[in-house]
């Protein structure tokens, strides 16, 4: 009898090469340009925040939410996870990917009531990420304030 | 209209795309090669984002390609590390816990204020594919 | 009824199985088994509020329909086996509790279906109830929400992921009838190769399947020519290749007479269903439906059915277990 621990590993490198790969290259493809394309919206938002005379800080905030709101509205019509389908890393690395990690489970768990179920469960694919920026946010502040 | 198109610079458009466009390939590997679900990948983008923000690396980016820098979440979690340096600057020690959060308020907002409406008058549909 | 070998049970006055029925979703409806389904709805919903009313809704219309088509009072059959993928089986005991038929829940993952035929089998020949009900149901909508990700978000579906069926399939078992009878069913172990990935279920599960099989003709001392048809779960395009080699590696052919549940019931390059089909109601529509109407016509003699199924939750994978699978037989002969 073969030792167990030999045989599941020959059998994960098995189905290793068993399993077709993802079509990595057309996937990057796409991700370059719908995330390109995404990043450029943004960047023409900006200039016209600045031509307006808005400080960059401002303007910043007004890319966001404007891209947000893009993305809730998308998400909404039921058009942002073929979108998503399509483009991968493209949609989901801006901002527009934290934003469709909120609305979707919102409006998923809505059949479990307002509070304990759009309420709570907004937060179960973005929640992380809050919790890991704002946590790194609050060291580099304090390392910087040890060292500055 | 004329004169805000004439104010825009077409080569920092150009690199907002090509930078932006990269920072999703990266994004890309990493789904197909290592499995990782949509929210770790998230995380450790926001994550890097901090640290080389709050090592001072990511304003280089952001200087060079505009929006192809901080729009990526990369750019959220840059944003958060700035945001904490200048309250520090401003505020002290307690800066550390104002800034971030403050800097990316309007994201924030904006996200969870969206999600709640998009939940109230919309349903999940089936995918098609 | 008495027990051969390991694992199997040979049934002395083998079961019949009366009716069948099938219910299943839109996309099932566009696929390539549509006209052996008895009602392909026509939204996911089906007039519902929640994805988890519908699945209950589709067991219950679908054992309705299998006990009418049985032509069978309700009060004369003596006992219900039924189960689904969602927490603590909701679907089925919500969609039965107006039933009125004693009822048990089980659950086998995937395999539910054959589980249930299996413990119908054993209650008719043991004399327990003359008749006895089956049924299984999955929804890919509740089942994505539970063990993947809400509908809406954005994500990429990797290539060895598979679909899960919208539908449900029952069946009663009786002890008068003309067949296809019930002869031997093989209760299967649990296998955990130590595969972990949650969007490779047919890798996970096929040497569940290996196993039953190879115990299963070693028990009843059959080999694969035997059956007109060895037919499996839900391994899809992977884990069917995979049983295929894991077989011929051990010595048994099966390359000419065995399909799987889920590549029958999807166009693979049509639906973009990846590695195919999965969850309860593949195997559960697809027998009844498909494979039941095939027997009925003589044009499959000899059935092994073996349903699989993966024995993970959410939590287990979070946690970084891995994923045992599981394999029930019934062999299945007019």
């Amino acid at each position: 009898m073969d030792n167990p621990q030999d045989t599941k590993k020959s059998y994960q490198d098995y189905i290793d090469k068993k399993s077709p790969n993802s079509p990595i290259i057309k996937n990057c493809f796409n991700a370059f340009w719908v995330g390109g394309l995404i990043c450029m919206i943004g960047q023409i938002i900006n200039a016209f925040c600045k031509y307006k005379g808005l400080d960059t800080q401002i303007a910043g905030t007004i890319v966001s939410i404007i891209l947000i709101g893009i993305s809730a509205f998308l998400t909404g019509l039921n058009i942002f996870n073929k979108i998503g389908k399509f483009a991968g890393a493209g949609s989901l690395i801006p901002i527009t990917g934290f934003a469709n990690s909120i609305v979707s489970p919102a409006m998923e768990y809505k059949s479990e009531g307002y509070v304990m179920g759009v309420g709570a469960k907004m937060f179960t694919v973005a929640g992380p990420v809050l919790v890991y920026g704002i946590s790194s946010s609050v060291l580099v502040g304090i390392i910087y304030f040890i060292f500055r | 209209m004329q004169e805000f198109l004439q104010s825009i610079n077409y080569m920092q458009l150009l690199y907002a795309f090509i930078v932006g466009g990269i920072i999703c390939i990266i994004g890309q590997i990493l789904i197909d090669k290592t499995k990782l679900t949509p929210a770790r990948i998230l995380v450790i983008y926001v994550t890097a984002g901090a640290i080389l923000g709050g090592l001072g690396i990511y304003q280089y980016l952001v200087d060079f390609a505009g929006a192809g820098a901080t729009v990526p979440l990369t750019g959220f979690g840059y944003n958060l590390a700035k945001g904490a340096k200048e309250a520090v600057d401003q505020y002290g020690f307690v800066g550390a816990f104002i800034g971030g959060t403050k800097a990316a308020a309007g994201g924030i907002a904006a996200a969870v204020f969206f999600g709640y409406i998009a939940s109230l008058i919309s349903k999940p549909k089936m995918k098609k594919q | 009824m008495k027990k051969i070998g390991k694992q199997t049970i040979k049934f002395n006055s083998p079961p019949s199985i009366l009716s069948t029925a099938c219910i299943v979703g839109p996309k099932e409806g566009q696929g390539p088994l549509a006209k052996y389904f008895d009602q392909c709805l026509e939204d996911e919903f089906w007039g519902e509020k929640t994805w988890e009313k519908a699945e209950s809704k589709i067991i219950k219309e679908t054992v309705n329909t299998v006990i009418s088509k049985s032509e069978l009072p309700a009060s004369n059959i003596d006992y219900c086996f039924a189960g689904d993928l969602l927490n603590q089986c909701i679907s089925s005991s919500f969609g039965l509790r107006d039933l009125n038929i004693p009822f048990l829940g089980i659950f086998g993952a995937c395999s539910t279906f054959v589980e249930g035929l299996v413990f119908s089998s054993i209650f008719v020949e043991g004399g327990a109830g003359n008749n006895c009900l089956c049924a299984a149901s999955s929804h890919f909508c509740s089942a994505e929400k539970q063990f993947r990700f809400p509908l809406e978000l954005g994500n990429q579906r990797p290539p060895s992921s598979q679909w899960t069926v919208t539908g449900a399939g029952s069946a009663i078992i009786s002890k008068n009838g003309t067949g296809p009878f019930i002869t031997h069913a093989t209760v299967g172990k649990i296998v955990d190769m130590g595969i972990k990935d949650a969007n490779n279920m047919g890798a996970a599960m096929a040497p569940a399947a290996l196993d039953t099989l190879l115990t299963h003709f070693k028990d009843t001392n059959r080999n694969p020519s035997y059956y007109d048809a060895i037919i499996t779960g839900d391994l899809g395009h992977i884990g069917k290749e995979v049983l295929i080699e894991l077989a011929e590696k051990q010595g048994f052919n099966i390359k000419s007479n065995y399909n799987d549940c889920g590549v029958l019931i999807f166009d693979k390059e049509s639906q973009d269903t990846h590695s195919g089909g999965s969850g309860c109601a593949c195997c559960g529509s697809v027998f009844s439906g498909y494979l039941y109407e095939q027997l009925k016509t003589k044009k499959i003699k000899k059935l092994l059915l073996i349903a699989t199924g993966a024995l993970t939750n959410a939590t287990s994978s979070q946690q970084g277990e891995s994923i045992p699978g599981i394999a029930h037989a019934v062999s299945i002969e007019i």
